[in-house]
């Protein structure tokens, strides 16, 4: 199991390598330089200037050179500076430790997926049990369509509807941000509530468009466990149906789950630039975004990296989650 | 690009005023006529927003908008520009030029304080200006300040520069650029001091706060030098999406923010917006035009571009693309100014006129396709422009449907900003593009237009070149004699609409909203925003209590 | 005779199967506007009216008209080409590079298996949306662009597909059989196996044009959307968000309209995996 858990290990330094690579030959192969953002149009700025803005960021150098450039500092953990006119270094931009916990980009998107990858497991989960148990019902036919609407709508859209009837019409919800102007003279349990109110909205769309894949997979997982052979034993032995698909079915089928969500880190990260975007969410999405808009090469790559990390974290998580639940691949 | 250097370009011109009405009058109505009349009282906090975040508060380092957003509220210049455009002191409180236009004698106020309670002296200013040489600063200002001389301190409240050559544009060049705290940046890199995101200054708000992402809150400086500014806290929220800042403007979210022409004439049309806002208009600034490559063999000859630019009707682009909060161009400058040439050749829109003058170049639709050829080619041709704007995207859509009309097929290819710069411009990759520049209030546009420009990575990037622009425009910059530089430009504005190396398309008009809650805001030529150090919240109508 | 019983089971599983019908007859239509638009549409859809810039819905114009003043029914039917259009470019591209990587890992095995799977693994790592992001903000986004960037990364989970199909075949016997008379592998790969996996790769080839239809939206609402005038309904729905309050028009209709291709695809996808699937037969 450890040297199972160390092999992994090990392995994930050539994808985190192969992934620094190929991100960083697309970024800088790609027409179009850093330094013309910096400059801007401006009829004031001379070729010169932006001459030495090129020297200053090695970017007269060859592609190759570059990249090693940035491989050496990146092994020394040095995630280097922003090309933006700020310079400041990319991890303060990820994870700024002058800030609460709260305003860290990185830790507002890492909790608004696990809230929302909690909400959606509490939904699809039993969503996915009991269409599988009731397959080919009404129930089941209208429990699959409705998650795929869910999943057929885009999601901007939704947003900007559900701002308008809750948080204009309706004045209950905030419409955008992560907390309110008055936050800092609220008490503690009305800064919680300020805080849960604001993720109410985004959680919801997010959860929404998320719901198709998990539920789908745990209706498909159960099928294919209630067809086994020690269900049907259990079945033939008389026991209650209840008791055959909670205690002898479930177990088995939430496995293929884990695995799921482990996958789904890359995907979450490209779902939150919309998120993001629309709900004011200062998180990794839009930094990710801005960052691709104005050619900041360190940012792009240090999120890369990071967001490469921790898929690659979340798949062996997820592996050895399997491997703890199902005694029959314990190695 | 369009707002850079903004607190000094600030312009002019007729504000019209029109909650709801369309009568053009020059002055401000409040939309209830039983104003009451209030007193100015401090307190309250105005919320802004942005789509996107500064980067940088030190003015010199700034290239974006947002960033002189703020940079603006921290930091003053030794002049800036008066409602009505003339030049008046700010830092400084008189100047002297000297005859022969080469020397200006600075005299700035005494006992005015940086927000840490040290003093500033002329030494600060001489500090900024060797900062801004400095090859060492990445700026994107320093041409103007390449002119200088020699610049020297000749006592506590006296800075002085010599210039070359007589310069123009110099005086107005001495804005918010140039005026940093020496005592905390000397010997220092300024690329890499705390100043960039916690800056001291002496303008009238100091920031308190910045939270990366989500908003900046700025406090007033109570010992400006002006009085302290009545209005407690400024606070600039980043939103992203135009939609939901426009959401959040309903929602009480936002106090005040800039309005697309389609919110300004149809979504605040309303009761509540009437009741709760007040709206304002002014041109802004700058110009939208479409440049063409004059090296492409069919742009060479001004027959051909004097036909596009019959076959493009510019009201049409104003009324749809602007809602009409807008006004034509018909050359580099707004109109309204002192440079501006009213009588040039304007090409109303005449698409007879526009086939006869392609026909005559020998283009004609001979297979009957509905393009127009010549020897075996269509007339075909790539609109570029810039991502990331609606309103050139829209023009550059109907710019194609005319131009289909009279048998010339264009496509539009919308880049990422630096993808456009740095492959299309300045490789000369282009056929036509749509763009605006933004115009300081001094008329020299040398950089523009005069045929030494046109290196690669230059602006004279369309290939302009005619001999008698140049000699004009190199008279222009070296006299200070208004009627000289006058006659100058009027004159490279008849050349300019004759020879049509750009079509000259619109002046935009800014649209800010504001609550109504706001009193004390004077709408000038320059915008509104000029005067925020004034504006108040009489007590009855605060909002947002200080806090304990 | 064997296939033609298998067609027979899966049609009569497929239509008991009413949603699944249901998702068909969605796309059909879709087929047939997107065929026929230029005999639909009832104006050009380009044609920019400055007299009737955001009108609502009417007689003249059943889905009103846009900021340009063009007619939003016409735009919707041209729409529906260019978005069938980017989902079947696009997923084509990526099931060709998807069964050709999973071809080669599982056909051969061993190193070049390792190979091909640490590579797609290295991309599943990759958030996609970053990748399509970056290259079409540097490259421009044109219609091609934008087809040929969402086909290059979203080849891998048919690869993965494919390359199980491939474990689980290559043993069979009729492989085998083939393998023993002599046949070369570019046939044995071809002719016995490819054939023989190609239901899961169609399942999930009907699923990724749903997936891309939705990509194509959200590239739009970040302004990486198709390029002028060319209407789709991504950059309807996004001029429809803007105008959100003033015109209901510009974005209930597209945004519906997504929703329902986007849904049409996916129930006749999980139909047709459905009727395919022997595993769930014993259940009839």
């Amino acid at each position: 199991m450890i040297n199972y858990i160390l092999k992994r290990i090990f392995e994930m330094i050539p994808t985190l390598f192969g992934i620094t690579l190929i991100s960083f030959m697309i970024l800088h192969l790609a027409p179009g330089k850093p330094t013309d953002v910096l400059a801007d149009f401006n009829p004031k700025i001379t070729p010169e200037a932006r001459e030495r803005l090129e020297k200053m960021y090695n970017l007269d150098k060859p592609i190759t050179v570059q990249y090693v450039l940035w491989l050496k500092k990146i092994v020394k953990l040095d995630f280097g500076e922003s090309f933006s006119s700020d310079r400041r270094p990319v991890i303060d931009k990820i994870w700024d430790s002058k800030q609460p916990l709260f305003e860290r980009r990185l830790f507002i998107t890492f909790m608004l997926n696990v809230i929302t990858m909690f909400v959606i497991l509490i939904i699809a989960i039993p969503l996915g049990i009991t269409s599988a148990t009731h397959q080919n019902t009404l129930y089941d036919r209208i429990t699959t369509t409705s998650v795929f609407i869910g999943f057929a709508t885009p999601s901007f859209w939704l947003a900007l509807l559900l701002m308008m009837f809750f948080g204009v019409y309706l004045g209950w919800l905030p419409i955008s941000g992560l907390k309110s102007m008055n936050y800092d003279s609220l008490s503690l349990t009305g800064k919680i509530i300020d805080r849960i109110n604001h993720l109410i909205l985004p959680v919801f769309v997010y959860a929404f468009g998320g719901l198709a894949g998990d539920s789908r997979y745990m209706r498909s997982s159960m099928l294919e466990v209630i067809r086994q052979d020690y269900i049907k034993v259990a079945r033939a032995k008389g026991l209650p149906e209840r008791v055959v698909i909670y205690r002898h079915a479930l177990r088995n089928a939430l496995l293929p789950l884990i695995t799921l969500i482990g996958l789904s880190v890359p995907g979450l990260i490209g779902g939150s630039v919309i998120m993001e975007s629309i709900f004011g969410i200062p998180g990794m999405g839009q930094l990710l975004f801005m960052s691709v808009m104005t050619r900041d090469y360190p940012v792009i790559m240090g999120i890369v990296i990071i967001v490469g990390f921790l898929t690659l974290l979340g798949n062996l998580l997820a592996d050895i989650g399997y491997m703890l639940a199902d005694p029959r691949i314990r190695h | 690009m369009m707002f850079a250097r903004k607190y000094l370009l600030y312009i002019f011109i007729i504000l019209i005023l029109l909650p709801g009405c369309k009568e053009k009058t020059g002055s401000y109505v409040q939309s209830n006529s039983k104003e009451q009349v209030y007193e100015p009282a401090y307190g309250d906090t105005l919320i802004t927003g942005s789509i996107g975040e500064p980067s940088v508060l030190i003015p010199m380092l700034a290239g974006d908008s947002a960033s002189h957003d703020i940079a603006g509220l921290i930091f003053n210049g030794l002049v800036k520009y008066d409602t009505d455009l003339s030049i008046i002191g700010d830092l400084a409180e008189s100047w002297e030029i000297s005859k022969d236009g080469l020397v200006i004698t600075f005299h700035l106020r005494k006992g005015v304080k940086w927000s840490d309670g040290v003093e500033f002296t002329a030494n600060d200013v001489l500090f900024g200006f060797n900062t801004i040489i400095d090859d060492k600063t990445p700026t994107a200002y320093k041409e103007d300040f390449l002119q200088v001389n020699k610049a020297e301190v000749l006592d506590k409240y006296t800075f002085r520069v010599t210039y070359k050559k007589p310069f123009a544009p110099a005086l107005s060049s001495w804005g918010n650029l140039v005026v940093l705290p020496e005592h905390l940046l000397k010997g220092k890199d300024i690329t890499k001091t705390t100043m960039i995101r916690e800056p001291i200054g002496l303008g009238p708000y100091k920031l308190k706060k910045w939270i990366p992402g989500q908003e900046l809150i700025l406090e007033s400086y109570r010992d400006y030098f002006e009085g302290r500014p009545y209005i407690d806290r400024y606070i600039y929220r980043i939103i992203p999406d135009p939609a939901t800042m426009f959401l959040e403007l309903q929602a009480g979210g936002l106090d005040m923010m800039g309005l697309t022409p389609l919110q300004y004439t149809k979504q605040t049309d309303t009761e509540i917006f009437r009741e709760n806002f007040q709206k304002f208009r002014y041109p802004v600034f700058s110009y939208t035009h479409m440049a063409f490559n004059l090296k492409h063999p069919w742009f060479k000859d001004k027959h051909i571009r004097q036909a596009i630019a019959y076959a493009i009707d510019k009201k049409e682009i104003i009324d749809v693309v602007l809602f009409g909060l807008g006004s034509p161009a018909t050359g580099p400058y707004v109109p309204n100014t002192w440079p501006y040439n009213p009588n040039v050749k304007k090409y109303e829109y005449n698409p007879e006129k526009a086939k006869q003058l392609l026909a005559e170049a020998g283009w004609k639709d001979t297979n009957g396709d509905g393009i127009l050829d010549k020897d075996g080619k269509k007339f075909e041709f790539t609109i570029l422009t810039n991502m990331g704007n609606n309103l050139r995207k829209n023009t550059a859509t109907i710019i194609q449907w005319r131009l289909a009309k009279i048998g010339i097929k264009v496509n539009i290819r919308v880049l990422e900003w630096s993808t456009f710069v740095n492959e299309f411009i300045d490789k000369r990759r282009f056929e036509a593009v749509i763009l605006g520049w933004s115009i300081s209030p001094d008329p020299d546009q040398y950089d523009i237009w005069h045929s030494s420009k046109t290196r690669e990575k230059e602006f004279n990037f369309i290939g302009y070149n005619n001999p008698e622009v140049d000699e004009l425009l190199e008279k222009g910059r070296r006299t200070f004699n208004i009627e000289e530089r006058k006659k100058a430009y009027f004159r490279i504005q008849e050349i300019l609409a004759e020879e049509v190396p750009y079509i000259f398309l619109y002046v935009p008009d800014a649209t800010p909203i504001v609550h109504s809650r706001f009193k004390g805001i004077k709408p000038s030529p320059i915008g509104i925003s000029y005067n925020l150090p004034k504006w108040y919240v009489p007590k009855p109508l605060q909002k947002h209590a200080m806090e304990p | 005779m064997k296939t033609s019983l298998l067609k027979d089971i899966f049609w009569k599983r497929f239509k008991k199967n009413k949603i699944a019908v249901i998702g068909a007859i969605i796309v059909f239509l879709l087929f047939i506007i997107a065929l026929f638009a230029p005999l639909l549409s009832p104006y050009n859809q380009n044609d920019i009216d400055r007299n009737h810039i955001l009108e609502p819905p009417s007689f003249k114009h059943p889905f009103g008209t846009d900021d340009l003043g063009r007619d939003v029914f016409s735009r919707m039917i041209y729409g529906a080409r260019t978005s069938l259009l980017v989902g079947f470019v696009a997923v084509g591209i990526a099931t060709i590079i998807g069964i050709f990587f999973g071809s080669i890992a599982g056909y051969y095995g061993g190193w070049t298996d390792r190979i091909i799977m640490r590579f797609i693994d290295i991309m599943l790592t990759i958030p996609t949306f970053f990748l399509i992001l970056a290259v079409i903000a540097f490259i421009g986004p044109s219609i091609w662009n934008i087809m040929i960037v969402i086909g290059l990364t979203s080849w891998m989970g048919v690869a993965r597909l494919v390359r199980a199909e491939f474990l689980s075949l290559k043993e069979r016997e009729f492989v085998l059989a083939a393998k023993a008379m002599g046949a070369s592998d570019r046939r044995i790969i071809f002719k016995h196996i490819l054939i023989n996996s190609l239901a899961p790769v169609f399942v999930s080839a009907v699923l990724g044009i749903a997936g891309a239809v939705l990509l194509e939206s959200g590239l739009s609402f970040l302004g990486l959307g198709v390029q002028p005038p060319t209407p789709t309904w991504g950059n309807i729905l996004t001029l429809g968000k803007d105008n959100i309050e003033i015109a209901w028009w510009l974005s209930v209709f597209p945004g519906f309209a997504i929703l329902l291709t986007v849904l049409g695809y996916n129930l006749l996808g999980e139909g047709i995996r459905d009727a395919l699937d022997p595993r769930l037969w014993e259940a009839e």
